[in-house]
């Protein structure tokens, strides 16, 4: 690794160096999105890169979600791998046809004829005081749907390597970023360190309990992980990092060691990722288990404004906390 | 290279065969549909044999091509097989799509036939991706996109209009205005009739021709192309037509009123183009029947083909769900897993 790959960088930052190693790689590469090229991004993720690549490959859109999807999809079907910023996942409501519709489809339904390389980067998630339109977390709406790969990246190295996959990658991607992440910083890899998917890490190890926690409740879970050692209580954070594909195997290995499991998602609790992860946990490790599994989740409510009921909403340390000592039989007293 | 030159009197004999093929194909799924044999939704084109001929006639085979999903027409006058469309429609291993799209998802990528699709005006815009790849490559082609008068009042049809006459992408729309939305005729459902206004609405030129006929269609299509590839403009042709049939093999078709139909049965395009070509005596009336006879065998032989191809093994139920599959030992759900 280059020295410059050990300062630590912002998560945006980290997929902006994806994104121009990527474009700078590949001619067939370009961006689309609202307000990407001129104004660099709601979240300046795309900042320099209009300068650097031009307009023809950091294309602004008009607000048409829906039209700017498919044609970046039916762009994919002639070869170019478009990679799409959607504002948010909240707009992305907008593009469901498109997404579910064609990109999920068009290689199956047409006999491997043709592929759909695109990647949808959109960040999710709440915390802001955006209230119920602009808070949402709707990874499990994309990883209930064949056809598609669904990336959640927690880290800048995760942003940078696991992006730089999917623009190589020849399915549709949907790339869940975080808005709560953007500025968080972390060493990143070199040009060449691409991170597989469907592999999951453990980012803290432990024997009382596993933690399983994607994107910005990675942290929240690490939080509570020091919490709960200042208790004695030593959890496993693994973090799944891809739900399609999903490394089950590195997940239920760990429940497996530890008896106990805690899932932490900031989806809402109905049906969505915590409930599909509990599932395939109690499949696979019905007979290792020593208590139900333990479930964190965004209240099921559509999200408030205020904040003292933004922050009552979504998952703290706290709740995982007392989670996890549920799990292991050591209530709060 | 533009469209088409001076239309020859084989180019003439060469779309009467195509219109032909499609009558008679459609006539066959339609008995096939009534075995039992097609399951699912069958749409049937018959009577737009001429915006369907007229249109691929004037493309270049290297122009990408996108439809709705009642699209046979579209894949045979592409030059597809009968053969392996009709195996599709009975969704055997030979079919054109191995089984997995049926009548309403043919595709023929070696044709530039990039697929019929079965959500009105979801195709719209994969349509205007293919045009923005050719515009982004450089290329000398033009994307034509198919869609019905039903489909116009859907807003991603307003936003590719938007976006395709913002970029002067390389597009031609083709609204096939059959006048009826399944069983919704045209009248309840548009605050204003003519459709190709609502593309000059976003500075794309556009005008409405007879669909019936199928000399018209292939020059309006032809000057069309000829504009979207030379003028790097985009443009939208409204093509006026009828289909004789219901909207699929299950409606009954009692909306649409008697006298309406048999007015329309005096337009159809097969009897008004045999006379043409019979009156500048580009073929004769044995010339037809010989023509007729060969294709009846042609689509009889498919439909043989078809039914006697196997069946789909289930074993590759889950195959091509992705290009890049995680792990290949597993099915389904679990492939993903
Ligand atoms: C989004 C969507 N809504 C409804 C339908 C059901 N549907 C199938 S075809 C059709 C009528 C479409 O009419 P038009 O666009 O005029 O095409 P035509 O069938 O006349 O060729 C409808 C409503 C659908 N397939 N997709
Ligand atoms: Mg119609």
């Amino acid at each position: 690794m280059s020295t410059d790959t050990a300062k630590p960088v912002a998560y945006r930052d980290a997929l902006n160096q994806a994104l121009r190693e990527e474009l700078a790689r590949d001619p067939d590469v370009f961006l689309l999105g609202e307000d990407i090229a001129g104004f660099d991004g709601a979240f300046k993720v795309t900042r320099g890169l209009l300068q650097e690549f031009g307009p023809q490959r950091v294309v602004d859109t008009p607000i048409t979600e829906a039209g700017f999807t498919g044609l970046a999809i039916g762009a994919a079907m002639a070869g170019l791998r478009p990679v799409v910023e959607i504002m948010t996942v909240n707009f992305a409501i907008l593009a469901m046809d498109q997404i579910v519709n064609n990109a999920a489809k068009i290689h199956y339904m047409f006999g491997g004829q043709v592929s759909v390389p695109i990647v949808i980067r959109m960040p999710g998630g709440g915390g802001h005081q955006l209230s119920s339109q602009h808070s949402q977390t709707l990874d499990a709406w994309f990883a209930h749907v064949p056809g598609l790969k669904v990336v959640c990246p927690s880290t800048p190295e995760d942003a940078k390597g696991l992006l730089k996959t999917a623009i190589r990658d020849d399915d549709p991607v949907i790339f869940i970023e975080n808005e709560g992440l953007y500025g968080k910083k972390g060493p990143v890899g070199g040009p060449d360190d691409l991170i597989p998917f469907g592999q999951a890490v453990v980012r803290r190890a432990g024997t009382h309990c596993t933690v399983i926690a994607h994107s910005r409740m990675v942290w929240v879970a690490l939080q509570a992980a020091e919490e709960l050692a200042a208790q004695g209580v030593e959890v496993e954070v693994i973090d799944p990092r891809t739900f399609r594909p999903l490394d089950l195997d590195t997940l239920a290995g760990s429940v497996r060691r530890t008896g106990h499991a805690v899932i932490v998602d900031e989806g809402w609790p109905e049906y969505g990722i915590s409930a599909g992860l509990a599932t395939h946990l109690y499949e696979a490790c019905f007979d290792w288990i020593d208590a139900p599994i333990g479930r964190v989740n965004c209240a099921d409510v559509p999200m408030p404004y205020a904040k003292n009921l933004e922050q009552a909403a979504l998952p703290q340390p706290a709740d995982v906390v007392a989670a996890v000592l549920a799990n292991i039989g050591r209530g709060i007293a | 290279m533009t469209g088409p030159g001076a239309t020859e009197p084989q180019d003439m004999r060469d779309m009467f065969r195509s219109m032909l093929l499609i009558r008679c194909f459609e006539e066959k799924a339609s008995e096939e549909y009534m075995a039992g044999r097609i399951g699912g939704f069958l749409h049937l084109a018959i009577g737009e044999e001429a915006a369907v001929v007229g249109t691929v006639s004037a493309m270049r085979a290297d122009d990408p091509l996108t439809s709705t999903y009642r699209e046979h027409g579209q894949a045979l006058a592409r030059g597809t097989d009968p053969r392996s469309v009709m195996a599709e429609l009975l969704g055997r291993s030979t079919g054109l799509c191995g089984g997995r799209g049926g009548s309403m998802h043919l595709m023929d990528k070696a044709r530039s036939f990039y697929g019929g699709y079965g959500i009105v005006g979801g195709s719209v815009p994969l349509g205007l991706g293919l045009a923005y790849a050719i515009r982004y490559r450089g290329g000398d082609q033009v994307s034509v996109t198919m869609f019905g008068d039903g489909a116009t009042n859907q807003g991603v049809v307003a936003e590719c209009f938007n976006m395709a006459g913002l970029w002067d992408l390389p597009i031609v729309f083709l609204i096939l205005n059959n006048q009826y939305g399944m069983g919704t005729s045209l009248e309840h459902a548009s605050a204003e009739e003519d459709l190709y206004p609502r593309a000059e609405a976003y500075g794309i030129p556009a005008w409405k021709v007879d669909g019936m006929d199928v000399m018209a269609v292939r020059g309006a299509v032809a000057e069309a192309t000829r504009m979207a590839r030379e003028e790097r403009s985009p443009v939208c042709v409204e093509l006026l037509a009828y289909r004789y049939r219901g909207h699929s093999m299950s409606d009954p078709d009692t909306v649409r009123d008697a006298e309406e139909k048999e007015r329309w049965r005096l337009r159809d395009p097969l009897i008004t183009f045999e006379r043409v070509l019979l009156g500048e005596a580009v073929m004769t009336a044995d010339d037809i029947s010989a023509m007729r006879a060969e294709v009846e065998e042609q689509v009889e032989d498919a439909a043989t083909f078809a039914e006697q191809s196997p069946e789909v093994p289930v074993g590759e139920l889950a195959d091509d769900v992705y290009a890049n599959p995680f792990n290949d030992d597993a099915r389904g759900g679990a492939l993903m897993r």
